[in-house]
């Protein structure tokens, strides 16, 4: 049976991505494990039993060891890790929020990343996006669900002008012609 | 374009949000026990106030939770959010 190997669904742009100037700079990032996590009890036993404190703050996501905590809702979170698998990042969560009646399910392949950096990475958020991401009001630790052109988004602010964009698998493409559009105006050379 | 109070997410656009009709329209108490007409009143029939209205909405593309809201059908001004846990909000 023929092996059956993980295919990026960007890997098509990655040139086009390459010729973008430094002033909006689009990576994409390569694949992490994601678990979509519901507690609705967030106590003192939440934080020792997962090693990290979820966080309550609407909008926020901090950093954990190896990955990230992002809020996704009043009871939700999604927790990435880079150095565990998939089913490894699973199995753990899910052992650390069963007894407190929480759930975990591995949602790795729903989302991928695209990092967006660069003096005029905010200007072309703001082509498709109406939320305010200065960094006056969306500085580091700062998250939104909302949508960018017309795919929905999860939007982290990584640092000034460096932004982190988790799409849902299906939308990526759209979202890469999305961008590339959106940044031609910013592009010394256009290519066509 | 407007702007709709998610509980949670803060002031976000309208296409965010998802319409989801009256709300505080309470389940039967033995729905086995109802006739079809009755029946068909709670399913299909819905006030329809000309002004402030009790509705629910979804913040579908943000945290996705839903809560409730006044608004007035009159003007679409939000008179106020809360949440669905929260008792019917009494406006002026």
């Amino acid at each position: 049976m023929a092996e059956l190997l993980p295919t990026h669904p960007l890997e098509a742009w990655s040139t086009a991505f390459e010729r973008l100037p430094d002033t909006v700079r689009v990576v994409v990032e390569p694949f992490v494990a994601m678990v979509d996590v519901r507690l609705g009890d967030v106590g003192s036993q939440a934080r020792s039993r997962l090693g990290v404190d979820l966080p309550t703050v609407p909008n926020t996501w901090v950093s954990t060891d190896a990955g990230r905590v992002v809020w996704l809702g009043p009871d939700e979170w999604l927790l990435t890790s880079t150095t565990e698998a998939p089913e490894e990042l699973e199995a753990r969560v899910r052992t650390a929020v069963l007894p407190m009646g929480g759930s975990a399910a591995d949602v790795s392949a729903q989302r991928i990343g695209l990092r967006l950096t660069g003096a005029h990475a905010r200007d072309v958020l703001a082509k498709g996006c109406s939320i305010d991401v200065h960094p006056r009001a969306f500085c580091r630790g700062s998250s939104v669900q909302t949508t960018l052109g017309l795919a929905g988004v999860v939007l982290l602010a990584l640092a000034g002008d460096d932004y982190l964009v988790l799409v849902r698998s299906s939308f990526a493409a759209y979202l890469a012609d999305w961008l590339l559009d959106a940044v031609l105006e910013f592009s010394t050379t256009h290519h066509s | 374009m407007q702007l709709i109070q998610c509980p949670w997410c803060g002031p976000r656009e309208e296409v965010e949000f998802h319409y989801g009709g009256q709300a505080h329209v309470a389940y039967p108490d033995n729905p086995a026990e109802l006739s079809d007409q009755e029946w068909a009143h709670f399913v299909f029939f819905r006030d329809n106030p000309k002004g402030r209205f009790a509705e629910r909405w979804c913040h579908s593309v943000g945290c996705r939770r839903w809560f409730n809201a006044i608004r007035d059908t009159v003007t679409y001004r939000f008179e106020c959010v809360y949440r669905l846990d929260d008792p019917k909000a009494v406006t002026s």
